[in-house]
This record gives structure tokens, C-alpha cells and sequence, in this order.
């Protein structure tokens, strides 16, 4: 027989994996009409994302009642406290999935750089199967994904750096690729933060399974 | 009921100095065993929460350490005080219980006048110099002096009951104990009552070791710097009360802290 506190847990988990792959979908769509020059696409990613905030509010807003109605501790604390902060990170994927929809709208119809195109198509596969890989880890809360995801992180920065130089050298080539050019920075500037995102989704699956509070990203130092 | 092994524990090593340690602690009543091979280390000047469901051993062995039990069971094992092992017959424990004093569950005071409640006690003991300071100090140091200052001759039974427990408390510690055992403290009192004494204990905690027994496991969680989790008599996991709550080693003690026990 489950408690009224397993039920309520079971139900925040399901808010939790909903969100997850509604903001997955929004990344999808989101470069998918950017590289497609898809305004119409780009304008559903921008009208569902008052969806995702939505879903956020009433996640939080559940983790909260659970904390001061049933004052969980230990794993049904960290559970929470883990889906809790997350819900914060994947609301700000979506807001970063939406900034490269409203980039298609501003972008379209200007000279473009096709291979610069492919590198976003290729970053953004990277960056949804690392999404993919850590909402999975959550199912469990397993957080042996963890070094998995910071190593896909760097490759991440290493695909931002290159493309930007590339980008660079691509306005000097052609001046008339200003303006895709610009948007095009802006776009691989937000994929890259998604990484960063997805990374403190690892961080918390850490503290889920062991209590500690790390930063993984940058020196995996253990901060308490 | 999910069965644990009570054989395995998880202990954390204490690195300050200790002010009371248990080794081996038995407690029989008659035939039946109540707490088995208890080793704990109380450091000074910290607070250490028992918990436990009931029946799990932990006001037992709380009563044990300053002999209490004495005459209701047998305690073998040693109750390590300053370097004395406390638990031997021939100590004197009525020396023991004014290093070691207890405040219990209900209040108790005795039906004479708030300052003779102190008073009286520190006449026990011989402490008769600066009475006057002495009731001040403890009544100060139990929170209750401000609510009791113009009507010390009043009636101890006309308090409330949080008021009550302070001045329990306030007697315990006139005697200038080393040690205040404290058996469910607040499980009698209100909740205004009982953050008024969990307030009182965390300045307490600067002079005295306390020890307190607790079935409120946010009292535990808030108050407490150590928790010990006592289960058929064993102490299955002593920890860090941080850690405890958190990130708690023994699998019996999460089951019990997140209300999945049983």
C-alpha cells in the first residue's frame, strides 16, 4: 500500500519527466527551425514555452508542499531538493531553446553559411542526447552518468570555440554574412549554455545519490 | 515489519573532547535485555539527540548514565566520567547525579515557591553561599528569569507548563552539573513551549553536555549536534546529526527517519 507521501513523490517524479521531455522537444524543434528556416516551427517553440514555465511553477510549488507538509529527510529529501533545483535548470534550457526559435524569425532571409548550419545540426544531436542520458539517469537517480556528461560538456566548448572562429573567418570572407553571422554566434552562445544546464542536471543526481553538493564543470571541486 | 541486521552499526569517530562514553553497555530487566553492547562518546559541549521508536532502548540507557536504573535493572559495561568508570558499586551516585543531572518528560517541580525550587536544591547540595545569586543565575540561564523575576515567591505549580520545564531545567543546573540528561523534555509542551526550551538548550550547550531523548525528530534535526539511532536495543547508526537526516549510512535508520519503518 503506497502512502499519501509515496503518491505525492510519484506525482512530482511525473511532472519532473514531462517537463524534461517537453523542453527536449522545444531544443528539437527550436534548431530544427532555425537550421530550416522554419518561422512557423519557430513561432510553436516560442507559444510553448509559456507551457514549460507553467509546468515549472506547479513542480516547484508541489516540492514545496511536500517539503513543509511531510518534512521529508535523507533520499526523500535529496529527491526532491534534486528535482527541485532541476526543474529550474530545464525551465532555462527552454528559455534558450525559445532565444534560437526567435533567432530564426530575426535571421531569415539573409545570407547564410550552410557549413556553420551543419556544426549547429551536429552540436545540437550532441546536446539532446546528453539531455536524453541525464533524464534517464533521473528515472534511477543514478549519477554514474555524471563524468559521462561533463566530458560531453567539454566537447560541447570545444565545438563553440571552433565553430566561433569559424564564424569569424566566414564574415571576413563574405561581409555580406554580417547578419546571419551575428545570429549564428548567438545560437551556438545558447547551445552552449544548454550544456552548461545539463551539467548542473548531473551535479544534482550527484547530490541525490551521495548528499554532496559539487561543481562539476569546472574543477570538480566539492563545495560542502 | 522489515527486518535489519542488528549486528552491523556505523559509529562516527569523535575527535573532540569527550565528556561521557559508554563501553559495552548491557541493561537487563531481569531476563530481558533492553540495550545491548552500547560503545557511544559524548563530546563536550555538544548536544546528542537518542532516537528510536519506543521500546528501542534509548531512555534506558539515557537513565543508565547517571544511574538511574540502579534499582529497577542491571547495567554491566562501563560508564566512563572523567576518567572514572561510573557504572562500579562503589561509587557514589548521588555525587554522579549531581555531575550527571536529568530533567524528565513532565515537569516536576516540588510545590513550594519558584525560588525555593532552586533554593532547595542547591541546600541539598550545600551550596548555601550567594543563594540569592545562584537562583538568579540558574533562572537567567534557563530562560525564565525575565517571566519569574517579580513573583518568586509565588507558586511554582502557578507557571505553565513550558514555564515549569524551565525552572525543572533551571534546578538541574544550579547544582552546576557537568552533564544534563534530558528525557523527552518537550513531548508534555506546546510547540512554542518547546522551540522556548530547544532555544534555551543551544546556550545551555556553551557550559553543559546535554544528552537528550527525543520522539521528535525535527526536534532532533533542529537541535541536536550528534543523533544516535537506537533499534531493538541496538545502536544501529551514531552520526553527525547533519549526516544523520542527509545522507544516513545504515539502511534501518533511513527506513526509520522517512517514516518507512515497519
Amino acid at each position: 500500500m503506497s502512502t499519501v507521501f509515496e503518491d505525492r513523490l510519484e506525482k512530482l517524479r511525473q511532472n519532473f519527466t514531462d517537463m524534461g521531455v517537453d523542453v527536449s522537444e522545444q531544443i528539437y524543434q527550436s534548431t530544427k527551425s532555425y537550421i530550416d528556416h522554419d518561422v512557423k516551427l519557430a513561432q510553436q517553440v516560442i507559444d510553448g514555452d509559456g507551457e514549460v514555465n507553467g509546468n515549472e511553477i506547479k513542480l516547484e510549488k508541489h516540492a514545496m508542499d511536500l517539503i513543509a507538509l511531510q518534512q521529508p529527510v535523507a533520499t526523500d529529501f535529496r529527491v526532491i531538493i534534486s528535482y527541485l533545483k532541476s526543474s529550474t535548470d530545464l525551465e532555462r534550457i527552454g528559455d534558450n531553446a525559445v532565444g534560437i526559435a526567435k533567432e530564426t524569425i530575426q535571421a531569415k532571409g539573409n545570407p547564410r553559411m550552410p557549413d556553420v548550419e551543419e556544426v549547429i545540426a551536429k552540436i545540437t544531436k550532441h546536446i539532446r542526447k546528453m539531455l536524453e542520458q541525464v533524464l534517464e539517469a533521473y528515472t534511477t537517480f543514478d549519477a554514474l552518468i555524471a563524468p559521462t556528461i561533463v566530458q560531453e560538456d567539454h566537447k560541447i566548448d570545444e565545438y563553440y570555440q571552433t565553430t566561433r572562429k569559424v564564424i569569424t573567418t566566414g564574415i571576413l570572407a563574405n561581409p555580406e554574412t554580417a547578419i546571419a553571422a551575428s545570429s549564428y554566434l548567438m545560437v551556438i552562445r545558447l547551445l552552449e549554455r544548454i550544456g552548461d544546464h545539463i551539467v548542473n542536471l548531473a551535479e544534482y543526481l550527484v547530490y541525490c545519490e551521495t548528499g554532496k553538493v559539487v561543481e562539476l564543470g569546472e574543477t570538480d571541486q566539492q563545495l560542502s | 515489519m522489515n527486518k535489519y541486521t542488528l549486528s552491523e552499526n556505523y559509529l562516527t569517530e569523535i575527535t573532540d573532547p569527550i565528556a561521557i562514553e559508554t563501553k559495552h553497555l548491557n541493561v537487563f530487566y531481569g531476563k530481558k535485555q533492553a540495550t545491548f553492547d552500547a560503545n557511544l562518546k559524548f563530546p563536550k559541549h555538544k548536544i546528542t539527540a537518542l532516537i528510536g521508536a519506543s521500546g528501542s532502548g534509548k531512555s534506558t540507557f539515557l537513565r543508565s548514565l547517571n544511574r538511574l536504573n540502579d534499582e529497577i535493572a542491571t547495567v554491566t559495561g562501563e560508564i566512563k566520567y572523567q576518567d572514572i568508570d561510573i557504572n562500579r558499586k562503589n561509587i557514589n551516585v548521588y555525587e554522579v547525579r549531581r555531575q550527571i543531572g536529568m530533567v524528565f518528560q513532565h515537569p516536576n517541580p516540588f510545590a513550594k515557591s519558584i525560588y525555593e525550587n532552586i533554593a532547595f536544591a542547591l541546600r541539598q547540595n550545600g551550596m548555601t553561599d550567594n543563594l540569592d545569586q545562584r537562583v538568579e543565575k540558574s533562572l537567567k540561564d534557563a530562560a525564565l528569569w525575565d517571566e519569574v523575576k517579580d513573583k518568586l515567591t509565588t507558586s511554582a505549580l502557578s507557571l505553565s507548563g513550558g514555564q515549569q520545564q524551565r525552572l525543572c531545567i533551571a534546578r538541574a543546573i544550579a547544582v552546576q552539573p557537568d552533564i544534563l540528561l534530558m528525557d523527552e523534555p518537550t513531548s508534555a509542551l506546546d510547540p512554542i513551549s518547546s522551540r522556548k526550551i530547544e532555544t534555551t538548550m543551544q546556550e545551555l550547550k556553551k557550559n553543559y553536555t546535554i544528552i537528550i531523548v527525543t520522539h521528535n525528530m525535527q526536534q532532533a534535526a533542529r537541535a541536536s549536534d550528534l543523533t544516535a539511532f537506537f533499534h531493538l536495543g541496538h545502536v544501529i547508526e551514531y552520526n553527525r546529526t547533519k549526516k544523520l537526516f542527509t545522507t544516513p549510512k545504515m539502511p534501518a535508520t533511513e527506513d526509520y527517519i522517512s517514516g518507512h519503518f515497519g
